[in-house]
C-alpha cells in the first residue's frame, strides 16, 4: 500500500518514494575507543561498508584523547581486508599553532610529518597532549577508495592541544594512497600507547 | 492525509515533516557516456536546483583525470540569464606540497592563479598542472555560499587533492568570492584545455534548518 499525502507519493513498495529529497550524507559506522591500541574499520565487518557503495567517506573525530603524553594521532589503509595496514601513500602536512600566553604563533609547513611514497603510518596531527581535558577534534575526507584505475587522494583537518596543554595547534594535511587496489579497512592509531578515549564517526556520502 | 504517530506528525501535506538529512544530493554528472569538454550545472536544467532552495551547494569532484597532459582544473559561473561564464572574481590560493622522491615539502601562496577582480575561470588545482598518467586524477570539494542572494557578492571555498606533472601530492586551498549583486544559477567546470577524459561531479544542497 502506497502512503499518498496531498496528492504526493511519499512511501511505496517498501520503500520511500525516489521523489523525496533525503540526507545524503548516511552515518555508517561508529566506534569508541576505550583504552583502545587501535581502531579499525573494516568493509564487511561490524556493518562497516567502505566499497563502491560511495564515492566519498567522510571520519569525523570526537574528543580523541591519548593515555601517553605528547603523542601522534595516524592512520594507515589495507588493501586486504585489515590483514595488513601499510599502503603507499605521498602526503602533505602543515599548521598554524598558538600558545596560551599569547607569545608564539607561527604558520608553517611540517617538514617532518610529510611522507614520501612510504608506508608508513600518517599523522592527522601530532604531540596531543594526555592532560586530562585535552583533546584531538578532526575530520577526514577519503575519495573513491575502492576504485583500481587510480590513486586515492585524502584531505583533512585537526585541532589539538599540545606542549602539555600550553599550544593549541591547527593542522592541515592531505595525500594520495598510491595504489590502484580498492582500498578496503582504514585503521586509526596513536604514535605510542593507546587511545584513552575519543569516538570516530564514520559516513558514506551519496 | 496527515500521517501521525503517538502524536507527532511524521508527513503532511506531501511532504515529510520529520528531518530527513540536512545534506540532499542533487546531481551527479560523469564521463559514462564519453569524454566530455566540460561539465556545466544549470538551474533548471536535467534536474538541477541553484537557486534559493538551498543557502549553500557543495560540488564534490572524485578522480577528475585530464585528456591532455599538464592541465589545470577550473571553474567559472554566470549569472541569471547571462552566457559566458566571465562573473568577475576575487580569490586567493595556497597549497601545500610534497614530492613521492623525497622531503622537500612546503607550504605557500601561488600569486601566479590567484584572481584580482578577473574574469577568467579559477583554478582550483594551485599551480601544480595535473598528469595524464593513468593513475593520475584531483578529487575534492567546492563550496558555494548563497549564490541566490541579490544583496551580497557570493563566497566560495574550494579544498583538493592532486598529483602533479612531477609526481608531487598537492594540498590546494582556494577562496574567494564573485563580486556581483546578481544571483549566480549556472556553474561550469573543465580543464584549461583538452577533455574532462573521466571524472564524476556531484552537486548537494545544504539546508539551513
Amino acid at each position: 500500500m502506497g502512503v499518498i499525502s496531498n496528492g504526493t507519493t511519499l512511501l511505496d513498495a517498501g520503500a520511500l518514494d525516489s521523489g523525496v529529497a533525503t540526507g545524503a550524507m548516511t552515518l555508517i559506522k561508529e566506534l569508541t575507543a576505550s583504552s583502545s591500541a587501535t581502531l579499525s574499520f573494516v568493509d564487511g565487518a561490524s556493518g562497516v561498508v567502505l566499497d563502491s557503495t560511495y564515492k566519498e567517506y567522510i571520519f569525523k573525530f570526537i574528543n580523541i584523547h591519548p593515555q601517553t603524553n605528547n603523542v601522534d594521532f595516524q592512520f594507515n589503509a589495507s588493501i586486504d581486508g585489515g590483514s595488513n595496514y601499510n599502503v603507499t601513500k605521498t602526503t602533505s602536512q602543515f599548521n598554524a599553532y598558538h600558545n596560551e600566553a599569547g607569545n608564539d604563533q607561527v604558520l608553517g609547513y611540517n617538514a617532518g610529518y610529510d611522507l614520501d611514497n612510504s608506508t608508513a603510518f600518517m599523522n592527522i596531527t601530532n604531540d596531543i597532549s594526555n592532560e586530562g581535558d585535552m583533546n584531538t577534534a578532526a575530520t577526514f575526507h577519503l575519495y573513491d577508495p575502492s576504485n583500481t584505475t587510480f590513486v586515492k587522494h585524502f584531505t583533512g583537518t585537526a585541532n589539538n592541544n599540545y606542549n602539555s596543554g600550553g599550544y593549541f595547534q591547527n593542522d592541515y594535511f592531505a595525500g594520495y594512497l598510491n595504489t590502484t587496489s580498492a582500498v578496503n579497512a582504514i585503521q586509526f592509531k596513536m604514535s605510542s600507547g593507546n587511545v584513552d578515549v575519543g569516538t570516530i564517526k564514520m559516513y558514506g556520502v551519496k | 492525509m496527515a500521517i501521525i504517530s503517538n502524536a507527532v506528525t511524521i508527513a503532511d501535506a506531501g511532504a515529510f515533516s520529520v528531518g530527513l538529512g540536512a545534506m540532499t544530493f542533487i546531481k551527479e554528472l560523469n564521463t559514462s557516456g564519453g569524454a566530455a569538454a566540460n561539465m556545466t550545472f544549470h538551474h533548471g536544467t536535467s534536474s538541477v536546483v541553484l537557486d534559493s532552495t538551498y543557502p549553500i551547494y557543495k560540488f564534490v569532484f572524485s578522480n577528475m583525470h585530464p585528456a591532455t597532459n599538464a592541465t589545470f582544473w577550473l571553474f567559472q559561473a554566470n549569472a541569471v540569464g547571462a552566457s559566458g561564464f566571465n562573473e568577475t572574481i576575487t580569490s586567493t590560493t595556497f597549497r601545500s606540497v610534497n614530492t613521492e622522491a623525497s622531503s622537500n615539502g612546503q607550504v605557500d601562496y601561488i600569486a601566479s592563479i590567484d584572481q584580482a577582480q578577473g574574469t577568467s575561470f579559477q583554478n582550483i588545482c594551485s599551480d601544480g598542472d595535473i598528469k595524464t598518467d593513468n593513475d593520475s586524477c584531483i578529487s575534492g570539494e567546492l563550496l558555494i555560499f548563497n549564490p541566490s542572494n541579490t544583496t551580497f557578492v557570493k563566497h566560495f571555498i574550494a579544498h583538493t587533492n592532486h598529483m602533479v606533472n612531477n609526481s608531487q601530492s598537492s594540498d590546494n586551498y582556494i577562496g574567494g568570492y564573485f563580486n556581483t549583486t546578481a544571483a549566480l544559477d549556472e556553474f561550469q567546470f573543465k580543464f584549461n584545455s583538452g577533455n574532462i577524459d573521466s571524472g564524476t561531479i556531484k552537486l548537494y544542497g545544504i539546508k539551513d534548518s
